[in-house]
């Protein structure tokens, strides 16, 4: 099972925090200290796994991480979990971030290398539903990848038809509050979607 | 932090002009968030932040408490309150507007609301109450949207009492046309499970159905659930191992859409957790295991592309293969693979090869032989982890030729990484001296070792190693007393150089050692006088940094050596310093000192020169002081009394509380006691006392395979099994010289030319796993001893379920069943002589068979140990011989039933079944219901035409622990019944008991019969015969209760009464009163727990609320309460 998810940057400032067991918050902010201890005088060449914490569950947990740019990715896991399973999740919840960032922040920039810090504290919501996608209740969700990225791209226009509430009237929130979820994986296309519905819940 | 503000500087202006062409909701939103994240980024000092965000959080309340914010404002502000949380600061005021915006915003306000509430909460959070109306709306919704919403959070964090309210809801949801919802509310059941197991029992089938989904997703979400279950207990789900293997080779054969595929690879979690449940489901299982060779075996061979997750289900897969039946051709390939790991390139893989050899070694060490190389090159690795899971390797294969070169490389570790104050590390410290004295190969090296290791571990040490370490000193290895004197002589020898050089760093550990030795054994080295060693001691004695604690010990240490002719001087120079000491121990070693320095003669009488430990006698009851003391209480002195009793009555006169007076004085007594000469059996002690916790450290140590020789006692010398390995080790050796060197002649020939690094690294790998070539060794080594181990293992699992046992379900299941055997005693008390007479007789004979079929017509003493159980032979006259068709186990119930006792038949029972059998002994089991325990009842039938059957019995049960005795001489064709009172202690809705019969049915050779059975909680349930007041003051006396909906039996006439009579038939239960539409019952759970239900009517269906002062048992019986229900 997955402990913990703690991303923080080079210097420890933590930039998003999930916990699926519970801790005390000041216990948590213990918890985030000694991981970024271990994790940030580890070199770049040895490997992703680290044993020896104290803080989360004793000998049975490790600290499994990724490093990018100015960005660590930690997750804490018992014995239970694939080392290299969770690596790769990582990898592709990472990829995910990016992606859904992109989106969002609409660059155009291809390369996902280089996900900004900055964005990712600036849409910290949108980061945590995309984990929810992934990791619910700290298990380990196969699923369907394009799912994930129309999720994503659904909360967007759901933000934007909600956010230019004056200028497109009610019609386009129906479109969004009645959207038929799990079509969309095959068919991104929302413009599709039939917006004859006649139960409007008022706003 | 320069780069980040430098990032925050140019991200902004494209963020801000991005905000301003998307709406103005979201410039807002972004703005404050953006200025607040971009004022910390530029603060300098953790005291300038904390001012900030506490300034920004009274902004915040202020905000959410004003009623003119908007629920999008409110939106906005829970982003920001989440992320003042994220950093450490407390915005508790937020909570409960974080669950009003999830209750009452739009869907996407909603959605923060229910982030914030999911962040901000835990599941035991009042306010988390709140939120319950919200989930149940929101799960009614007809928006899809609305509904994953609460579903998410559902599976996120729900209070565990508000289950029933939602479960329906939840379970309906399973049948939703829409994968994802399905998805989500299997994964909601899970946390149900997990939460609160009994709630979720009567869904099941709802489980099974949702693995047979046609969305691979929704099945994916099952499997959670069932690694959990079959965690729990792999037995029930043996069924399933088919349907597993099915989804698995579908999933390799690439049958899932394509969208499962990551990097190439099919669903590749998806692999990863079935690889796991059926490594569960195989364990220790061949049959089956057998089912799953197949697609293990196209999972590795699938497998082979070089991506990391492809890595990942390869490890998985050779795990699994390593924890199922082994089957060789598998474990051929599987070894490869780990073969491929250990040498690869990839430093991640590296890791996981060495894990994965750290795990197979111990079956196979000729593994780690193929990989020394390898395993030489790791050691000397410039990653810390991969260099401690390489020691780890090596520790497995640890023999007496080659530990010198792993003790070596495990403190050059240690060196190196000390500083870092890690558990693990002292673990290794607390591994050394098993390593040390099971292969120690000579006394010199030994020392030495435990030299370097006293003063690295220093302070953070186990306490236990030097005490250990000292009793080895003083006792020796049982080995010659030569020997011994040797070791003691070059530990004197090796401990005063260390003394003439510098003594700061050592730590006082190892300096309180040095103490005790140089004091009891200096006068065995020859030439050496007490003067000199007394000096150095003194001069230690007065360095700054040395403890109160040491002191006393080095003080000690001077009293032994003070009767020298030089000593005595110097003992009177330094006890003159000590005796005005403010410590109150030193003070008094400082007197002892200067007192036996002065009076040689009874220095001799108290501390004589190697005596031996036992031979000195203690007057524990202080004899001597009797006069003093009758002469003090004549004087009007008050009697003595014990601390804990003056405390006690401190207490009660509401005096101040002594306590650090009382926690002080045992110490001080212990420590200047412990250094005295008795120390040996005082370190014991002590090391008694710490004997448990380093057992249970041994067990995170992952110390299997590794001979114990540290028991509770200390060092364990006499332990056969040690002596037996190291002969057969010995024995092996001279007639296989050559052998050791094989491994490194191979590897030389194929290497062909080698630097002379490498040539060093090969002499390495040859000390190294030097015993672990020969051939004979290492079989005898590895797998002999794995299957040995696989036995202990399971004993010892066997021991830790029975250690749960109660006391009291123990004692007065002894005592229910005292009367019976005291009734018993009376009846075949005339014939008890005869009997005695017979065991004589059978004991010199070793009982010939024909032998026994007379005796046991007069055998009648029914019972040999303890009194736990009775065993009731039956009479030797019923011949089995009429009911028996030979060969088959074709006993009919009546015959069975005929064998009862007759106090047994008059109560009601279940079937007789059939438990287990073998060709020469059958078992079956019968529940005797009696109105305080259950009875289980034994038959056991032989049936073999001859043979005398001993049985030492041995039930292990969750509930009840009973050990069982010997029954000799079941003759042929005879049954014996025994039973054994049970009760329940915890409520559980099943328990499962487990239990042996060893029987002989040749002398000298013993079989032994398993079996399990199952019992329920209906067993133990009795009714609990209640007046209707009575009941209402039980009612009042409880608090908490359970709430649920039950099915109405519908029928002619009252259908509540038609509901309680078929549990009252069912479970036992009493029906105290039915009034109009309600209805009062009550049970007990045996021994005396009750449980009261009250029954309405209330729709169409029947509310039940229960309560009972065990919490689970409220739970367990409406489970049985929903099955029978389910049932009529």
């Amino acid at each position: 099972m997955i402990k913990a998810i703690l991303i923080f940057n080079n210097h420890g400032k933590p930039r998003l925090i999930r916990f699926y067991q519970y801790f005390a918050e000041d216990m948590q902010q213990q918890i985030i200290r000694e991981t970024f201890h271990l994790v940030s005088k580890r070199d770049d060449n040895v490997c992703n796994f680290l044993e020896g914490g104290s803080l989360i569950g004793g000998s049975d947990y490790k600290l499994i991480y990724r490093h990018y740019a100015t960005l660590y990715f930690v997750f804490c896991v018992d014995s239970s979990e694939s080392e290299l399973g969770i690596l790769d999740l990582i990898q592709k919840m990472y990829e995910k971030v990016c992606l859904s960032l992109q989106v969002f922040v609409e660059t155009l920039d291809k390369c996902f290398e280089n996900v900004c810090e900055l964005d990712l504290i600036f849409h910290m919501d949108k980061v945590h539903y995309i984990l929810q996608e992934v990791v619910m209740g700290g298990m380990v969700l196969e699923t369907n990848m394009n799912e994930i990225v129309a999720q994503v791209e659904l909360q967007n226009r759901m933000e934007k038809s909600e956010g230019g509430l004056s200028a497109a009237p009610a019609r386009a929130v129906s479109a969004v509050k009645n959207m038929n979820l799990p079509e969309i994986p095959r068919n991104i296309n929302i413009g599709d979607i039939n917006i004859k519905v006649p139960s409007l819940s008022p706003f | 932090m320069s780069d980040v503000v430098e990032k925050t500087l140019t991200a902004l202006p494209s963020l801000l002009s991005l905000d301003s062409q998307s709406g103005a909701g979201k410039l807002s939103s972004t703005s404050k968030l953006g200025g607040l994240i971009r004022s910390i980024t530029e603060l300098t000092s953790k005291h300038e932040e904390e001012k900030l965000i506490n300034r920004e959080l009274a902004a915040i309340k202020e905000q959410v408490s004003s009623p003119n914010t908007s629920m999008r404002q409110m939106k906005e502000i829970m982003v920001r309150a989440i992320y003042c949380e994220m950093l450490g600061y407390e915005a508790s005021f937020s909570y409960i507007h974080a669950i009003k915006l999830a209750q009452q915003g739009s869907a996407i306000e909603k959605r923060v609301g229910y982030l914030a509430v999911s962040l901000f909460l835990n599941e035991s959070h009042d306010l988390l109450l709140l939120l319950v109306n919200t989930v149940l709306k929101d799960l009614q919704s007809t928006n899809l949207i609305e509904v994953c919403m609460a579903l998410t959070v559902v599976s996120q964090l729900f209070p565990k009492d508000m289950i029933p309210a939602i479960l329906p809801l939840v379970e309906e949801k399973l049948t939703n046309p829409k994968e994802i919802i399905r998805r989500k509310a299997v994964l909601a059941l899970h946390k149900f499970y997990l939460i609160a197991p009994n709630q979720v029992q009567h869904i099941h089938s709802k489980f099974r159905k949702a693995l047979c989904d046609k969305d691979p997703g929704v099945m994916t979400a099952s499997l959670h659930i069932y690694l959990q279950l079959i965690k729990e207990n792999p037995d029930s789900y043996k069924d399933l191992t088919g349907s597993f293997v099915a989804i698995l080779r579908q999933v390799v054969g690439g049958k899932l859409p394509v969208d499962f595929n990551y990097h190439n690879v099919p669903a590749p979690w998806l692999q990863i957790q079935l690889l796991r449940i059926l490594s569960l489901l195989g364990k220790d299982d061949q049959s089956t295991s057998e089912l799953m060779y197949e697609v293990l075996d196209e999972s590795l061979r699938r497998a082979e592309m070089n991506h990391n997750i492809t890595y990942a289900i390869l490890y998985e897969c050779v795990k699994a293969i390593y924890t199922i039946y082994p089957k060789s051709e598998l474990l051929e390939k599987a070894a490869k693979c780990i073969g491929n790991f250990v040498v690869s390139p990839k430093i991640n893989l590296k890791y996981l090869g060495l894990k994965a050899l750290t795990y197979v070694v111990q079956q196979d060490a000729s593994l780690a032989l193929q990989h020394q190389m390898t395993i030489i090159e790791c050691l000397d690795h410039s990653d810390s982890i991969i260099k401690r899971e390489t020691l780890e390797v090596l520790f497995r294969i640890t023999n007496v030729k080659n530990v010198a070169v792993i003790v070596e490389k495990m403190l050059d570790f240690l060196k190196n990484v000390f500083m870092e104050p890690d558990i693990l590390f002292l673990l290794y410290v607390g591994c050394f001296p098993l390593l040390s004295d099971t292969y120690s190969p000579n006394n010199e090296w030994f020392i030495q070792t435990m030299n370097v290791v006293f003063s690295l571990g220093g302070e953070l040490m186990h306490p236990d190693i030097p005490n250990n370490f000292l009793r080895l000193l003083a006792q020796g290895f049982g080995s010659e007393e030569e020997e011994q004197q040797q070791l003691r002589v070059f530990a004197v020898d090796s401990y005063l150089t260390l003394l003439e050089s510098d003594t700061a760093h050592l730590p006082q550990r190892f300096l309180q050692v040095i103490s005790w030795a140089l004091g009891e054994f200096s006068y065995l080295k020859d030439g050496l006088e007490p003067c000199k060693v007394t000096k150095l001691l003194a001069k230690l004695l007065d360095e700054r940094n040395v403890t109160s604690e040491s002191r006393s010990w080095i003080l000690s240490a001077m009293a032994k050596l003070s009767a020298g002719p030089g000593a005595a001087a110097l003992a009177l120079q330094v006890s003159e310093r000590y005796s005005s000491s403010l410590d109150t121990v030193l003070r008094q070693q400082a007197l002892e000192l200067l007192h036996l320095s002065q009076d040689p003669e009874l220095h001799a009488r108290v501390l004589p020169h190697g005596a031996a430990w036992d031979s000195f006698e203690v007057d524990s009851s202080l004899s001597f002081l009797d006069s003093f003391v009758s002469e003090a209480l004549s004087q009007g002195a008050a009697p003595y009394k014990a601390p804990h009793q003056r405390q006690e009555e401190l207490r009660q006169e509401k005096a101040l509380s002594l306590e650090p007076y009382s926690i002080s004085l045992p110490v001080s007594l212990s420590s200047c006691s412990i250094t005295d000469r008795q120390s040996p059996t005082l370190l014991s002690m002590s090391s008694s006392l710490s004997g448990n916790s380093n057992e249970l450290k041994a067990g995170t140590l992952k110390l299997e395979g590794v001979k114990r020789v540290w028991g509770k006692e200390g060092y364990l010398h006499q332990q056969d099994a040690v002596e037996e390995a190291a002969q057969v080790e010995e024995a092996a050796t001279p007639a296989l010289p050559l052998s050791p060197q094989q491994g490194g002649a191979e590897s030389q020939q194929t290497h062909g030319d080698l630097t002379v690094v490498e040539q060093e690294k090969q002499k390495l790998a040859s000390s190294l796993f030097v015993g672990l070539g020969s051939q004979n060794s290492t079989f005898l080594m590895g797998k002999s001893d794995s299957t040995s181990q696989q036995f202990r293992r399971k004993t010892r699992a066997a021991d830790s379920t029975s250690s749960g046992v109660s006391e009291r379900s123990s004692s007065s299941s002894h005592s229910s069943c005292s009367d019976f055997l005291h009734n018993n005693l009376l009846e075949d008390s005339q014939n008890s002589l005869n009997t005695q007479k017979i065991g004589v007789s059978n004991g010199t004979h070793e009982g010939p068979v024909t032998q026994s079929f007379q005796t046991t017509s007069k055998e009648t003493s029914p019972f040999l140990d303890a009194g736990m159980v009775l065993v009731q032979p039956c009479s030797p006259q019923t011949e089995l011989r009429d009911f028996v068709q030979p060969g088959s186990s074709g006993i009919t119930q009546t015959s069975l039933r005929s064998q009862f006792p007759p106090e047994l038949s008059q109560l009601p029972h279940s079937d007789i079944s059939l438990l287990s059998s073998d060709h020469s002994l059958s078992l079956s089991a019968c529940r005797a219901y009696r109105d305080d325990a259950l009875l289980f009842v034994i038959i056991l039938s032989n049936l073999k035409c001859c043979g005398s059957i001993f049985e030492t019995f041995s039930t292990l049960i969750q509930v009840a622990s009973l050990r069982g005795n010997a029954l000799e001489n079941l003759p042929a064709h005879s049954m014996s019944v025994c039973w054994y009172a049970l009760l329940m202690e915890e409520p559980h809705t099943q328990v499962t008991v487990a239990g042996s019969v060893s029987y002989r049915a040749v002398p000298g050779h013993t079989q032994t019969l398993q079996f399990t059975d199952k019992l329920f909680l209906t067993d133990f349930i009795r009714p609990l015969t209640l007046s209707t007041e009575e009941y209402g003051k039980l009612w009042l006396s409880f608090s908490q209760d359970v709430r649920q909906n039950l099915k109405l039996i519908q029928g002619e006439g009252d259908p509540l009464r038609a509901t309680l009579s078929a549990l009252k038939e069912q479970l036992q239960l009493h029906i105290v009163d039915i009034i109009g539409s309600e209805g009062i019952v009550a049970c007990r759970l045996l021994p005396d727990s009750p449980c009261l239900l009250h029954c309405r009517i209330h729709g169409g269906s029947l509310a039940v609320w229960l309560r009972s002062p065990l919490l689970s048992l409220p739970d367990c019986l409406l489970y049985y309460c929903q099955k029978t229900l389910e049932e009529c």
